[in-house]
């Protein structure tokens, strides 16, 4: 009965999430026929984009990575009530690091890669360490100093790279590390067809179980989750408010780092310079569809890397601009927002269908007992 | 016999609680009608019911007679109920003409003028005194209230609901608004009356209907029926006013506090060379206004505030600059002035907050991980013994809670941790005649277990119901420490008006 009732709250929602996500498909709807072409033709498309075979299914997996690592990130310093819009920063920081390792660091494959992760994992933590020290210091609000940091971030490899790790050929980007040297392995590139499938996806898989566990079940997730909620009850209790921000900013940049790590060591094999990447705002999408729950993040993010990787194919069989895609997930985030009004809506729903129940019940009663007389 | 207002075998549920189970309320025309009962007990949805806020499952309406089917507090306002709500619904830069004729402003150029003259008049005739032409944030909340009642006659209501009206007010303040009642209904209105303070309803109801847990339990005439009559159909058994407690069995000297200087928000001295000591098996209760360093003076012993100079003592332990985790360890509960913005986490379910203060350590967790089924246990032996409730039990968000149940659940968890010191600040503000009762019954068990207890309240009957010594505080110094059984009212209250005793003792 206690369970039912818990578990009740969260199809409620999965519900909410659902109803946003088929909202935001008529929208696109809508605006694909009103450009003149055929939603449906465009949908097929866009789908098929994401999924028609291996390969796709493997690039779809690989976008999608990225994103749900950042999601998570997202989704984290959330719970502790910071809003972290510095995912790409901490991501650029990430990937650097694991772009220096893949240059400079040659060791047995297994202890290669430990290192490798610990270096994206330390980069990232460090710029998100940063912006939660000043915040539990000095007050300064975290999404001000962590969009300080994105473009701290941003000029620091514009310049760092030429310097240091420049390619061959082109001035604005690095190097291509050895693919020996990236996530991507052998066994998975051939099981994906040549996809950009790599083992950063399952690292993300990890990073999402490792997550739920902390939140739902140590000490430390019951106090961030406290500081998140209530941070005068927090203090009140003796949980100490400012240590948490910081390590929740910590555990938070780095698994944007981890992102940047899947993104430039295992999706791309190089960083260019002279570019913010993008998925470290989608992940506060990702992270909002996903009500901030690890496994909601995991959802979101797989169905978001659909949209991403499809839309190119979408657009190259059909008239509709891959912008469409974006537009669809900007429309969901709308919807999501507003998540209030299907509660509403479905509870309503429900509510009516419970009555209705039990109105049934009681004619059929009713008629028993006259069938009776 | 005429009712205005007739509600019949009203029935009303949410989801895992029947707030109204068959209530019936019957209103007369010129009467004032209380509705008594606990928190919690279903008065408020009963009103919402009447106003529109909610409707009902079952059950029948009928306004002067008729029946009618109210679907919003616009047709309340047609059948002319109107209701004067807890949180006044005031624009605070308008002045109190524009407040009352919003949503009333008539065609397309506004009539000030004469809607000022009607709201005159109307003050007039009540005996509300109100200048139409004052703006809201310079008026006192008395005044204020008078203008939501105001609002209601202007829009001609002859109904009037008044849900909890003197929380908010001064003594003198209350005095005014019973005054004004009378007036309403020697003019002819009806009024209705939601409280649970008995002593409202002896000096100006006429009846009483009493509902206890959503159910009915009956109507009182209020002249012939005592107060404790009342109270205990209200609570479902005799209640006592007096705490029963008997002569402290004083100990060692658990807090000592030597010459103690706090810093307020303001940056002044909030407390001033504050000495005093409270040992185990004794209740101190700081007696003072508001606002002359008691929050201060328990933020610093909390940990909560820096102390700017002098020392805390724990047991033996210098706790001046410990950290609250430290201090909770060394033995403090604290009860918090403000339970939801202190006290609870509102979002979170009854279980996480019980362990609040204790997650971190075995047997509610071990290496850092929770014991999901020892947090349960507990929680549910909590809530039961301090019989808090809720419609989803420990699962239930504490947000979801009655205020009654909220500190229940506070005082339970602060009590079953049994600290050495139990500081308690305004343990039973807006709590019903029950829920007090039981919660002083604690504190003094609590004492007689031989801890000590510091109790902050600003009801001096509080403070010499359960108090063995009582502190004075004025603009944060200690003004004297006096015995309970060698004091009156009157002395205290000078004292707390900055008057010192000559011959006070310690």
């Amino acid at each position: 009965m206690k369970h039912v009732k818990i578990r009740e709250k969260q199809s409620n929602a999965f519900l909410v999430a659902v109803s946003a996500v088929v909202l935001g498909l008529v929208a696109g709807a809508i605006l694909m026929a009103s450009i003149g072409s055929n939603p449906f033709t465009g949908f097929w498309f866009l789908f098929r984009g994401g999924l028609m075979n291996i390969e796709r299914v493997g690039n779809t997996l690989a976008t999608a990575t990225t994103l749900m690592l950042v999601g998570l990130s997202v989704a984290f310093a959330f719970k502790t009530g910071l809003f972290n819009i510095g995912a790409s920063g901490q991501m650029l920081i990430g990937g650097l690091c694991a772009t220096l390792v893949a240059h400079k660091v040659f060791l047995p494959r297994p202890l290669y890669l430990i290192v490798l992760i610990l270096a994206a994992l330390l980069g990232g933590a460090l710029w998100g360490v940063i912006p939660g020290f000043l915040k539990a210091k000095f007050n300064v609000h975290e999404v001000v100093a962590t969009i300080m940091m994105n473009w701290i971030a941003y000029w620091s490899i514009y310049y760092f790279i030429p310097a240091y790790l420049k390619g061959p050929s082109l001035e604005t980007e690095s190097a291509s590390i050895a693919v020996t040297q990236s996530l991507r392995t052998p066994w998975l590139t051939k099981l994906f067809n040549g996809s950009y499938m790599n083992l950063g996806f399952f690292i993300a898989i990890i990073s999402v179980i490792v997550i739920k566990l902390i939140l739902d079940k140590t000490t430390l997730g019951f106090s961030l989750k406290a500081v998140g909620s209530n941070r005068h009850c927090a203090e009140y209790a003796g949980i100490k408010v400012n240590r948490n921000v910081v390590i929740s900013m910590m555990i938070a940049g780095g698994l944007a780092g981890l992102a940047g790590l899947s993104f430039y060591t295992g999706y791309s094999r190089n960083m260019q310079i002279g570019v913010m990447p993008a998925q470290g705002f989608d992940g506060i999408a990702v992270a909002l569809l996903g009500a901030s729950s690890p496994l909601g993040v995991l959802f979101s993010s797989l169905f978001f890397g659909i949209l991403q990787s499809g839309k190119g194919f979408m657009n190259a069989m059909t008239s509709v601009p891959p912008e469409i895609a974006d537009t669809i997930i900007a429309v969901i985030i709308y919807f999501t927002a507003t998540s209030v009004l299907f509660k509403r809506f479905w509870d309503a729903v429900l509510k009516r269908q419970g009555d209705k129940a039990k109105k049934k019940e009681e004619s059929a009663q009713a008629e028993v007992k006259k069938e009776g007389e | 016999m005429s009712h205005v207002i007739e509600m019949l075998n009203i029935r009303k549920e949410f989801p895992g609680i029947v707030a109204n189970d068959d209530i019936t309320l019957q209103v007369e025309q010129g009467e004032i009608h209380a509705i008594l009962g606990e928190n919690g007990a279903g008065k408020s949805t009963l009103m919402s019911i009447l106003f529109g806020l909610y409707h009902a499952d079952r059950g029948q309406i009928k306004v002067k007679g008729k029946e009618v089917h109210i679907h919003d507090p616009n047709d309340a306002n047609d059948l002319g109920i109107g209701m004067v709500h807890q949180h006044f619904q005031l624009v605070h830069n308008f002045t109190v003409t524009e407040n009352i004729i919003l949503g009333k402003e008539g065609g397309f150029l506004l009539d000030r003028r004469s809607a000022s003259k009607k709201i005159k008049a109307l003050s007039e005739k009540y005996g509300l005194n109100i200048d139409p032409d004052m703006v809201i944030e310079d008026i006192t909340v008395g005044m204020q209230q008078r203008v939501e009642i105001l609002k209601m006659l202007y829009r001609d209501a002859d109904i009037l609901i008044f849900d909890e009206p003197t929380a908010v007010l001064t003594p003198q303040e209350i005095d005014d608004l019973m005054e004004i009642m009378r007036n309403l209904v020697s003019e002819g209105k009806s009024v209705i009356l939601i409280t649970h303070k008995l002593n409202e309803i002896k000096a100006v109801a006429d009846r009483c209907t009493i509902i206890r847990r959503g159910k009915f339990i009956g109507v009182v005439d209020v002249k012939t029926t005592s107060a404790s009559k009342m109270a205990s159909m209200m609570v479902g058994r005799p209640v006592n006013f007096k705490v029963e407690k008997k002569l402290a069995q004083v100990g060692r000297v658990i807090l000592d506090l030597h010459d103690l200087n706090v810093m307020s928000n303001k940056k002044v001295l909030g407390v001033k060379d504050f000495s005093l000591s409270v040992k185990a098996g004794e209740i101190v209760g700081i007696a003072g206004v508001d606002g002359n360093g008691q929050t201060e003076l328990v933020e610093a012993i909390t940990g909560l505030r820096p102390v700017e100079s002098g020392t805390i003592t724990l047991d033996g332990n210098d706790i001046t600059h410990a950290d609250i985790r430290r201090r909770n360890e060394i033995g403090i509960g604290h009860i918090p002035e403000d339970r939801q913005k202190r006290g609870l986490v509102m979002a979170s379910s009854l279980f996480n907050n019980v362990a609040i203060k204790e997650y971190y350590h075995s047997p509610f967790s071990k290496h850092g991980i929770l014991d999901a089924d020892y947090l349960r246990e507990y929680a549910q032996k909590v809530t039961e013994q301090f019989d808090v409730r809720s419609g989803e039990g420990i699962f239930s968000l504490a947000g979801k809670l009655s205020g009654g149940n909220q500190q229940k659940l506070i005082v339970g968890r602060e009590v079953v941790a049994d600290p050495e010191l139990l500081i308690a600040v305004q343990p039973t503000r807006g709590l019903d005649v029950g829920a007090i009762e039981y919660i002083h019954s604690q504190l003094v068990a609590h004492r007689d277990k031989g801890h000590a207890v510091l109790l902050v309240s600003f009801e001096l009957d509080e403070i010499f119901n359960l108090s063995d010594r009582i502190a004075v505080m004025n603009s944060g110094e200690l003004i004297d420490v006096v015995k309970t059984s060698e004091t009156n009212e009157e002395e205290v209250g000078l004292m707390m008006a900055g008057v010192r005793q000559k011959d006070g003792e310690q």
